[in-house]
């Protein structure tokens, strides 16, 4: 009878990974803390983001169980459809705050871009696993198209921070895949001059956007509000913190998007320094393990995600904590496992299944 | 099948190489999450008691000031747009959880109209994610102080003091001076666009057409901020700082409001436009499109009625039709036919035609409005008594290229540049247009018997009576084309410094002097024994003229306008220019009447009124009489 008991729950948590699970529940634990502090005013939050942390987890329990080859096998129709989304998007999409990002499907909006954070490294690590044995600078530059095109479509939407990260999650794949330093250098420098003639083609909302990051008080009932604050609320908090449900900063709604994007201002006022320290522990944790997972996958296919899906959980937690600290600019990009909103946790918690599967894998590959 | 060994040891290597890169990566997470916590220890360590003393002691707020909308005021000042304050009763949807039964509750302690719910029904679909939208406006004292004993009972309910804004005017020039209303998502998205919706925190309303709308910049203003401390239930205690708004700028017309009057007086409800110009300047002394609206009844959201009743109207009265609506130029048009002839040498002031009251081409016969005709006709005669015969040879003699190539030189079938929105381009026809215009071959071909009723101002003509206006004053002003503008300076309120709005020259047309001199003494033939004859009778002034009928209705071939058979809205429109004095224009103006049949008989009087008003004083005898007894009044009183 035990055995059988053991047995079930054996299968269950099979595939899962003991650390990664540790260290997304921990993370979950304090967003939903903060959340709480954060939302005084709409209670229905709580159980809103409770259902999705469940919905979440099941779509990782069941991406944990997702063998590597049929990701392989689904990654270029992911890729294909989220193109294809993100082209309806630009024709038929609706326009929320200016921007056209969001499609209509059935009752529900979807956001095709966010779909699309996990397709292309996907995408990427499969055309660059059919090819490992001859890998060519040519193979490289495919790979830099296929990366341009989805990028490309969300910049126009406009939404420059999804098309960063979805940039970024590319780069890696890049990365990982083993492009060479020198061709690294050089595009790095020819990138950093190219953001010349860039700066014409932005928005002007965009280009103030980075200029009161230099200058915050330039603009302080515009672009400039949202730093202002969010800085004062991080500094008030001090090393110990305000203590939780007391900051005032948040409470007295200073501070925008305290749910979403600027939840770590409402933590950092409450939680200080020690609590920011242990946030950054609880990361570290994650992308630790997710790059020794990484180092240990035996596909090429399984390393190349491996890697781009880690590094793209420490992205997001570096932009945002680091445009809440104001040293980055506001993009919306939400905190890992901390944020108010569906979509993006379940992404994040597939990702996190996508990196359980890789490494069943090499366990069940004799060695 | 063994890997032979050579790629194997690759293998191992890439491996290896994998490895270092997974380190490296490692290495770089480490190190941006140092620069993280060593931000967070800036902030929170050594900055702490900075970002303490601001989040603690001074919890800051920062409201913003609305600026006072700047006045429009006509040429001597009389204020046509103005501001005042009035206590609204005010609802934050956010902050109310049941709308309905929050207004139903309200509703027992100030009046609340079914009309005042459908209307925040508007604006609550309509507006920008606003925080506070009206309820109700204008509340009495008595109200305000109903509300301020049961404050406590409605969260999220305020009574604001605001401005409003008023036009005292009412119908008067209200297609000039536009209206304000509440700055909707498609006004905010505009205002991101240009990146200016911080300077439109705090304000509610936004010019919507006519010089509100075009002036919207300068009226505007720049918003001010505040910062104040606030309790923990954020209410303010103190100011801190206030870097006050600066007050939109005063816009001054350079129309006179009792002219403008004047000419809408005599209109009198019938449907036209008038729009008269100062030759040398460009300056709008009139500017007239009629029926016109009350522009009050907009500022506060218009009512379902109302805007039925104006929207569905027939006679479309928020129809701008001195700029957005186009007409055939009638004859009218026949004076700078003349110019063009005697400039490109296809008539002198002496050839003749023989004018057997129909011109023959290509087997139709285009009939004369005289019929029999008008006997011997030289170039002078054939504008004062109006030849259609004349104008259909030389059309036909000018070719439809020459004549589209010179008119464009008058303004004709563009847009003036006048500084008001939604100014429509009419049609310049010419062989080119018509290629653009319609899509099969057969529709596109330009066929010679088209030319020919060019020449009499019909045809696809079709003109703005502001560009009719412009012409003109062009013609008036030697071919020296001056850009028609409403507004002549502009304000600044807080410094008290006059920006005049420069007359800015569009272009100098080439002609010869003698040639416009002899079109004017033709005009000036008009109105002394031709056409407008009876119009000018007795006019202790020069003026020149010229009577313009336009075809609503096509005729057949054979068949005679008769207008007591047609319909009224087929009747044909009546048109009228004029300058005058003619030694030294001051004003050149256009005077259309809808279905107002022959120029002469409804423009040409409607013209003279208004000139009598602008060079004499005088009023035209209906408010000559009303004016009278106002003043006997006062005299008894």
């Amino acid at each position: 009878m035990q055995a059988v008991l053991r047995r079930v729950s054996a299968s269950l948590v099979d595939g899962l990974d003991a650390t990664l699970i540790v260290a997304t529940l921990l993370l979950g634990a304090v967003g939903l803390a903060t959340l709480y502090s954060a939302s005084h005013d709409a209670p229905a939050r709580m159980t809103g983001q409770l259902m999705n942390f469940a919905v979440a987890f099941v779509a990782m329990w069941v991406a944990a169980r997702i063998s590597p080859e049929l990701l392989m096998r689904v990654a270029f129709p992911a890729y294909a459809v989220g193109v294809a989304l993100l082209v309806a998007v630009a024709l038929y999409g609706d326009t929320v705050n200016g921007a056209r990002r969001w499609l209509h499907v059935g009752v529900t909006r979807f956001q095709p871009s966010e779909m699309m954070k996990l397709a292309l490294p996907l995408m990427l690590a499969w055309y660059f696993a059919r090819n490992e044995e001859t890998l060519r600078l040519r193979d490289f530059a495919v790979g830099a198209l296929l990366v341009a095109i989805p990028v490309l479509l969300i910049a126009r939407q406009p939404d420059l921070g999804t098309a960063a990260l979805v940039a970024a999650a590319g780069v890696y794949i890049l990365y990982f895949a083993g492009l060479g330093w020198r061709v690294m250098a050089t595009l790095a420098v020819v990138g950093g001059v190219s953001l010349i003639p860039l700066w014409g083609l932005l928005h002007d909302y965009q280009r103030r956007r980075v200029l009161t990051l230099l200058d915050p008080s330039q603009d302080p009932l515009g672009a400039g509000y949202h730093t202002i604050q969010s800085t004062i609320a991080v500094g008030s908090g001090g090393v110990f913190g305000k203590g939780w449900l007391q900051g005032t900063q948040a409470h007295l709604e200073f501070i925008p998007e305290r749910h979403t994007d600027f939840i770590f201002a409402v933590y950092s006022e409450e939680f200080g320094l020690l609590g920011n320290c242990l946030l950054l522990a609880l990361y570290t944790l994650l992308i630790g393990r997710g790059l020794m997972i990484t180092a240990q996958a035996t596909s090429f296919f399984a390393r190349l995600v491996a890697g781009a899906v880690t590094l793209m959980f420490f992205t997001y937690a570096f932009v945002n904590m680091g445009m809440v600290a104001g040293i980055l600019p506001v993009v919306g990009v939400p905190l890992p496992f901390i944020s108010y909103g569906g979509t993006a946790l379940v992404t994040l918690f597939i990702g996190i299944g996508i990196l359980m599967s890789l490494r069943r894998q090499r366990r069940l590959v004799p060695t | 099948m063994y890997p032979h060994a050579g790629q194997l040891k690759d293998h191992e290597r890439e491996l290896r190489a994998f490895q270092l890169r997974v380190g490296i990566a490692a290495i770089a997470v480490l190190a941006a999450f140092a620069v993280l916590f060593a931000r967070f220890f800036y902030l929170q360590v050594v900055q702490h008691e900075l970002y303490a003393a601001r989040a603690e002691d001074n919890r800051i707020s920062i409201v913003p000031l609305a600026p006072n909308r700047g006045l429009i005021l006509d040429r001597n000042g009389v204020v046509l747009a103005r501001n005042y304050s009035a206590y609204t009763l005010e609802i934050a949807p956010a902050r109310v959880r049941d709308l309905e039964r929050t207004i139903g509750e309200l509703a027992e302690i100030v009046d609340i109209q079914p009309r005042d719910r459908a209307r925040l029904r508007r604006l609550l679909a309509e507006t920008r994610s606003a925080d506070s939208l009206p309820i109700r406006t204008r509340l009495s004292d008595e109200e305000v102080a109903r509300f301020a004993a049961n404050r406590y009972r409605f969260p999220g309910v305020e009574i604001k003091a605001r401005l409003f804004r008023q036009y005292p005017f009412g119908e008067t020039a209200s297609h000039v001076i536009g209206y304000i209303g509440r700055i909707s998502t498609r006004d905010q998205e505009e205002l991101e666009k240009q990146g200016v919706e911080a300077n439109y925190r705090g304000t509610d309303f936004i010019g919507k057409a006519g010089l509100e709308a075009s002036y919207q910049e300068e009226l505007h203003g720049t918003t001010g901020f505040e910062q104040v401390e606030i309790d923990a239930a954020g209410r303010g205690i103190r100011t801190l700082s206030r870097t006050p708004a600066q007050p939109g700028n005063n816009v001054t017309l350079s129309i006179d409001i009792r002219l403008q009057q004047v000419a809408e007086r005599i209109f009198a409800g019938r449907r036209g436009a008038v729009v008269a110009i100062e030759p040398g300047t460009g300056s709008v002394l009139a500017f007239v499109s009629s029926p016109g609206f009350d522009p009050n009844l907009f500022v506060e959201g218009i009512d379902a009625t109302n805007w039925a009743e104006l929207n569905n109207s027939p006679d479309r009265p928020l129809n701008n039709r001195a700029i957005a609506g186009v007409y055939p130029p009638g004859s009218t048009f026949k004076p700078y036919m003349a110019l063009a002839a005697l400039e490109l040498g296809k008539r002198t002031p002496r050839s003749t035609i023989s004018d057997p009251g129909y011109f023959e081409f290509g087997g139709r016969r285009f009939r004369d409005s005289k019929p029999g005709g008008h006997g011997t006709v030289d170039l002078y005669k054939s504008i004062v008594a109006s030849s259609d015969t004349f104008y259909y040879m030389l059309a036909n003699d000018m070719g439809i290229d020459a004549i589209a190539a010179f008119m464009k030189h008058f303004g004709f079938g563009s847009v003036t540049g006048i500084d008001l929105k939604g100014e429509a381009e009419g049609v310049l026809p010419s062989p080119e247009w018509k290629r653009k215009r319609f899509r099969t071959p057969e529709q596109q071909k330009w066929y010679a018997g088209e030319t020919i009723s060019i020449g009499i101002g019909q045809g696809y003509n079709a003109y703005t009576p502001a560009q009719l206006a412009l012409a003109m004053a062009t013609l008036a002003n030697n071919g020296v084309m001056m850009r028609p503008r409403l507004v002549e300076r502009i304000e600044n309120v807080r410094t008290g410094t006059q920006r005049v709005v420069e007359p800015q020259l569009v272009r100098k047309i080439p002609l010869k002097g003698e040639n416009i001199e002899f079109v004017k003494r033709a005009m000036a033939g008009v109105n002394k024994e031709g056409t407008g004859r009876r119009a000018f009778l007795d006019a202790p002034y020069t003026s020149g003229g010229k009577t313009g009928t336009a075809q609503v209705v096509g005729m057949k071939q054979n068949e005679k306008y008769v207008e007591s058979k047609v319909a009224e809205r087929h009747r044909d429109h009546s048109l009228f220019i004029v300058f005058a004095p003619v030694e030294n224009p001051r004003i050149a103006l256009a005077a259309l009447v809808e279905n107002g049949g022959f120029g002469a008989r409804a423009a040409a009087p409607l013209a003279r009124a208004v000139l009598d008003y602008y060079l004499l004083g005088k009023l035209p005898e209906a408010m000559a009489k009303e004016a009278e007894e106002a003043d006997s009044e006062e005299e008894s009183d």
